[in-house]
């Protein structure tokens, strides 16, 4: 039934209005940098969208990327054009549990086939891990990831562990935690990173699939550009301070309170892409660098292991001090051998060498 | 995965390491070796000491007296400034003040980015102008051999890298900031091995100078 409904007659028993809807669209065309002529196309499709069948897999993860997108400030268009999805399959909101729901899954993938999308959030231990690490109704997750991707149209990495491996696999990662897109290689995959992701980021790309048909451009990372194009620190408002060279140097000094670059805390937004600066969080109330905290670098490959949280972006996240020491006593070892055996070889020349006179020279020549 | 964050956590974890290690074999290695060998015995009788003219002659060299100057003002100057701006970007920039504070645990005061931001644009132009010197010099591009060549590229890597990152010219940044740092350990790796090693040895080589003549009575 709901499959049948198209997105605005969706919004319109939600009690949605049309200003409201191409607020929407207008806001939607601005994040994803596409130029305002094109605000009437996505609203046309968008109205016109059928509802696309969604299939959820949550793997390895925290429900925080779950959370992220259904306590965005409910009642938002972005929420609401994500429950305009058909959300066919979602073992922590779906209502069906046990056999009904797997059976839900494989319903979705049989009417949908080819159509429908996939979303992951989490990690997957690697086919060469124990299988048992992570299963749902007794299969592994590498397993119905591999079964679940087979048919779908495309698949959409949310969160850091699904696009990156993330917290699961921080060294050692005992569970051999894999990304989605080291397992999947002949799907078209966006990763929408972020520990958790931004809500806007993941709506945005299902709004620019459900308008043009296909997923927005990526970087080298597989992130859609309109939200991973620019850095934290090129977009974020204490940069002036930075460029003055003005920074905090503990939580609670002068430099902290007057609000100045949190670089020597440990910000690692040089290195971040992401849009905290420009969207920011909780219903764009303040975000974590304008609440005084060094952004972590989440939305990063191998977050977790890319140095303390709280050292500057140049400090190498660990230096084997005794490895070092060691080498530096072999070196010495190394240095003081060749020049004790070059002055062993010059004394032993010394005591070899045979004076000359010259009565003696004479006598020989 | 092999993205421009791999590459930046390599440059910073195994590959620093690897430097680092390299560093400290060659050049205590060829520190020890130096000291311990000595210099060869002088059956002369002293006239002097060695030590107070030795450790003259290591501040005396380091001004250069009014003939060389006459004589080689560009080589001085140019020298002088981009050594000055090179050694000031290192030791009191942020960034590698906390590199130093996160490994060893001691800490500076630093200078204000746009200090730094303007000594290192001044030493990459007096790199430039080292190089084009050493090129159009005729005897300055006789006596050059190529590891002179490459000494001064290791180092001019190292400052227009740092360059490029701070002002993030090269997408994505973390692209930048490893060329920057595997740059840097491309000098500390070679540092031991060629004349970079005067960075160490000029001290003692001065000294040994000011003693050899100390001994002699001679001044230097
Ligand atoms: C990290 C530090 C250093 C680096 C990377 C470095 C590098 C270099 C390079 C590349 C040259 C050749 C310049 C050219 O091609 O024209 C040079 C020359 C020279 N360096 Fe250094 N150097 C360093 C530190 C020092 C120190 C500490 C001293 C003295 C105590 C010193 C004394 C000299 C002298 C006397 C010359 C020859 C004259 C000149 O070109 O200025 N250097 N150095
Ligand atoms: C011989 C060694 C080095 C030299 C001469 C050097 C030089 C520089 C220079 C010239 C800059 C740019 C400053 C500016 O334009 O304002 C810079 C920035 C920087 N350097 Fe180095 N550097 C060295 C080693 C290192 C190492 C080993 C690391 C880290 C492991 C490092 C980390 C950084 C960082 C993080 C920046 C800041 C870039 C930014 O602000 O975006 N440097 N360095
Ligand atoms: S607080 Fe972080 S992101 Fe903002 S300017 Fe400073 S280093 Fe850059
Ligand atoms: S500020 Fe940095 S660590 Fe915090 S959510 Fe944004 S990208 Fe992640």
């Amino acid at each position: 039934m709901a499959a049948t409904q198209t997105l605005a007659e969706q919004l319109r028993a939600q009690g949605v209005s049309r200003r409201g809807f191409l607020k929407f669209c207008a806001a939607t065309a601005s994040l994803m940098a596409l130029p305002p002529s094109l605000i009437p196309r996505i609203a046309e499709a968008l109205e016109a969208a059928r509802r696309p069948s969604v299939i959820w897999l949550s793997f390895q993860e925290c429900t925080g990327c779950t959370e992220s997108l259904t306590r965005s400030h409910a009642p938002t268009l972005e929420g609401l054009i994500f429950e305009a999805i058909s959300l066919d399959y979602h073992h922590t909101l779906q209502a069906a549990s046990g056999e009904a729901a797997e059976a839900a899954r494989l319903q979705a993938m049989r009417d949908n086939a080819g159509a429908y999308l996939v979303v992951v959030d989490g990690s997957i231990p690697g086919p060469e891990a124990n299988p048992g690490y992570s299963t749902v109704a007794g299969h592994s997750n590498h397993a119905i990831l591999m079964e679940t991707v087979e048919h779908a149209a495309a698949v959409i990495a949310v969160g850091t562990c699904a696009a990156f491996g993330g917290l699961p696999r921080a060294a050692p990662n005992p569970t051999g935690a894999r990304a989605v897109m080291e397992l999947v290689d002949d799907k078209p995959i966006v990763n929408i990173s972020g520990c958790p992701p931004i809500p806007m980021a993941i709506t945005g790309v299902l709004a620019h699939y459900l308008t043009f048909g296909r997923l927005p451009e990526l970087d080298a990372y597989r992130r859609p550009l309109a939200f991973f194009g620019e850095s934290i620190h090129d977009r974020c408002y204490r940069r002036p301070f930075y460029d003055q060279g003005l920074f905090a140097e503990s939580f609670d000094d002068e430099g902290a309170r007057q609000g100045w670059c949190l670089y020597r805390l440990g910000c690692k937004g040089p290195t971040t892409y992401n849009a905290c600066a420009t969207q920011r969080w909780n219903g764009a109330t303040s975000w974590p660098i304008e609440a005084g905290h060094p952004c972590l670098g989440c939305s990063e490959p191998a977050f977790w292991d890319a140095g303390g949280f709280y050292q500057a972006v140049s400090v190498p996240p660990r230096v084997n001090a005794e490895a070092l020491l060691g080498a530096g006593a072999a070196g010495a070892a190394l240095g003081a051998g060749t020049a004790l055996a070059a002055r062993r070889f010059t004394r032993h020349e010394q005591q070899q060498r045979e004076p000359v006179t010259v009565e003696a020279l004479e006598k020989r020549l | 995965m092999n993205g421009a964050m791999e590459f930046l956590l390599w440059t910073k974890g195994p590959m620093f390491q690897i430097a680092l290690g390299i560093f400290a074999v060659g050049m205590l290695a060829r520190l020890f070796e130096i000291l311990l060998l000595g210099r060869a015995t002088n059956h002369a009788e002293a006239r002097a000491g060695e030590w107070l003219p030795g450790l003259r002659t290591v501040f005396t060299r380091t001004i250069p007296d009014p003939g060389t100057f006459r004589r080689a003002p560009f080589d001085v100057l140019v020298g002088w400034i981009w050594h000055l701006g090179f050694i000031i970007v290192l030791l009191l920039s942020v960034p590698h003040v906390e590199l130093v504070a996160g490994v060893f645990g001691v800490s500076w005061p630093t200078l204000p980015n746009p200090v730094i931001d303007l000594l290192t644009a001044i030493t990459l132009a007096g790199l430039v102008a080292a190089l084009l010197h050493r090129l159009l010099h005729p005897v300055k591009r006789r006596i050059s051999i190529p590891q002179d060549y490459l000494v001064w590229a290791l180092t001019f890597a190292v400052v227009l890298t740092g360059y490029l990152a701070y002002h993030r010219l090269v997408d994505p940044y973390p692209l930048a900031l490893g060329m920057h740092i595997l740059s840097a350990e491309l000098l500390l790796i070679c540092l031991p091995f060629t004349k970079l090693t005067h960075i160490f040895t000029t001290v003692f080589a001065r000294w040994y100078n000011g003693a050899a003549f100390g001994r002699k009575g001679v001044r230097s």
